[in-house]
């Protein structure tokens, strides 16, 4: 027994903490993973036996143009679920903090902040619905205020208009992301030592001025996790998708997630559907490496 | 004057924010009488609840609610555990490779649930656990504990290592160890992990919608979503839908406010 150092037997009986949840990792993430890397090289009806096919699915992707459409619509929800939100929330936070919170008090601030959180508690499948009945073509929400004040030219089929319908979902998820970043944003600037802003204030720096010197920089930990956590959200979207316009109309607002859904469970085509999930997995991976170095070479500057 | 015009553009924002919760609760006690006269704009006559009660009906709404709570409290409890138990080793145990070990953790957290849902619905058919809850909670257990692993242990990394000797010293496994003094003096943590995997399972949709295809197994927000694909319901109702799916999520917000905020925070200094 002495033999061993205690620090070795300390070790080998902690891995025993590791098996429940290493044995339930691989079963329900490593090994389907893998699996579905697997099945992206076969062509497969879902039925019978998987035909190795090679790389074709991915040959296929390249020329296929619904699935480049797909990644098109994809950069507008990260516009919309990303880029903006971080913008806006960067203002709102701010302003909320720096201005309402010092001048009218903390609790207004609190109180205006969880009423812009809010669509954030939601399940999204709820919001899409909250959505699709309010963008009604006919007797919806929206089209009843414009005719209201007289702008009926403004009304429109806001989700059943190819043109219109990818706007439609972009504004949609910008009002269900945008509390995301004001929270967390709110929080970060509790951090920031409030005699930096007094030293630009002395040095009579405006109000934009200690924005965007004193606060962005100093909250930049927490608008880096926010626009990674927010892109890798807007690349996984489904639920309003599937909610507010099925991929459509004519596939106007098809995302990767909905084509790699709709090859797995509508046409039977799942060798080409796991070709599509592993092509987004790979775009989401390296977008979180790239993200994480960054904000490593950040942090060592 | 420019004061309380930055505040009003402020109270403006919110009040742009709350207006399609107004819109919902407004129209979903509404007689569809009203709605087809009056449009989605006029105040109702009275409060009518018939949309509401019809939709609560059509769907079995309570058995909605209570196969969510079910499947979102069981993943909640089994993924702390399962967390607790994975950041002990890496965190306090500082097992052998635990970087690459966290790696693959913060990789399976990452993954998009579109890269697991074939295989994922093939064995659950396999297996026999095809359109039962079962399913769902084992499979969000490891999802969301993936994440609770990666935020847990480095909060574990910082636990006091006195309180481990002391307790070594006195003769505590290591089991003990983690029961009686980890376990306790992280229960705020615990408490906020709890918190957001409920409400993250709570607000599912992909996975669920592809694995439970039986009215009766179905979660809120994929009997209101298939509901509401099938464009079957009338305006009225359609609010009423809504509102029944809002209602559980703001009371979840207002029961849990505090510890939300507390638990975003955590979340954004990882």
């Amino acid at each position: 027994m002495s033999v061993v150092p205690t620090s070795i037997r300390d070790r080998g009986s902690y891995l025993w903490f590791l098996v429940p949840g290493g044995l339930l990792l691989l079963a329900v993430i490593l090994v389907p993973f893998g699996m579905n890397i697997g099945i992206s090289f076969t062509e497969w009806s879902g039925a019978g036996e998987p035909e190795w096919v090679g790389p074709d699915n991915y040959v296929r992707l390249m020329s296929d143009s619904t699935f480049w459409a797909s990644f098109r619509h994809n950069v507008g929800l990260v516009v919309a679920m990303a880029v903006l939100p971080t913008l806006a929330g960067l203002v709102i936070a701010a302003t909320l903090f720096d201005f309402v919170g010092k001048h009218f008090g903390s609790r207004h601030a609190a109180v205006l902040r969880a009423c812009v959180y809010l669509p954030q508690v939601l399940p999204i499948a709820v919001a899409g619905i909250v959505w699709s009945w309010i963008l009604a073509p006919q007797d919806g929400a929206l089209n009843e205020v414009l005719r209201a004040v007289g702008l009926d030219s403004l009304a429109q089929n806001w989700l059943g208009d190819p043109d219109l319908a990818l706007w439609s979902v972009m504004g949609v998820m910008l009002w269900i992301q945008v509390g995301y970043p004001v929270v967390i944003f709110m929080a970060g600037m509790q951090r920031v030592d409030p005699a930096l802003h007094e030293a630009a204030e002395l040095d009579g720096a405006s109000w934009w001025g200690r924005f965007w010197h004193v606060t962005v920089p100093q909250i930049r930990p927490e608008v880096f996790v926010v626009l990674l956590t927010c892109t890798i959200a807007a690349l996984k979207v489904f639920a309003p998708i599937y909610v507010l316009t099925r991929g459509g109309p004519g596939g106007s607002t098809n995302v990767p997630s909905y084509y790699s859904f709709q090859n797995f469970f509508e046409k039977t085509q799942v060798g080409y559907g796991a070709a599509i999930a592993t092509v987004l997995t790979v775009l989401i991976l390296v977008l979180t490496t790239v993200f994480l170095r960054m904000q490593n070479r950040g942090d060592h500057r | 004057m420019k004061r309380h015009a930055v505040l009003w553009s402020m109270i403006v924002l919110a009040v742009v924010m709350l207006v399609p919760f107004f819109l919902v609760a407004l129209n979903a006690v509404k007689t569809p009488e009203e709605y087809s006269t009056g449009g989605p704009l006029d105040l109702p006559g009275g409060v009518s609840l018939d949309g509401v009660i019809a939709f609560w009906e059509r769907v079995d709404f309570g058995e909605k609610l209570l196969n969510s709570v079910v499947i979102s409290g069981s993943v909640a409890v089994l993924a702390v555990v399962v967390s607790v138990f994975n950041a002990y080793a890496l965190g306090i145990g500082r097992v052998k490779g635990r970087l690459w070990i966290l790696v693959v953790f913060l990789i399976a957290n990452t993954l998009p649930q579109e890269a697991l849902v074939y295989p994922l619905y093939f064995l659950a058919n396999q297996v026999g656990l095809y359109d039962t809850k079962l399913a769902v909670i084992i499979i969000f257990t490891v999802i969301q504990a993936a994440f609770g692993t990666y935020l847990l242990t480095s909060t574990l990394g910082g636990f006091p290592r006195e309180l481990l000797e002391a307790a070594r010293i006195d003769g505590a496994n290591k089991w003990q160890t983690l029961v009686r003094i980890v376990v306790p003096i992280s229960k705020p943590t615990l408490g906020v992990l709890f918190v957001f995997f409920f409400i993250w399972t709570w607000n599912e949709f992909f996975l669920p919608l592809v694995l439970l295809i039986s009215n009766e197994n179905q979660t809120v927000p994929v009997a209101l979503g298939v509901l509401q694909g099938q464009r079957m319901m009338d305006a009225t109702m359609t609010s009423a839908s809504a509102l029944l799916g809002i209602i559980p999520a703001i009371v979840f917000f207002l029961i849990f406010q505090r510890a939300l905020t507390r638990g975003i925070t955590a979340g954004a200094v990882k």
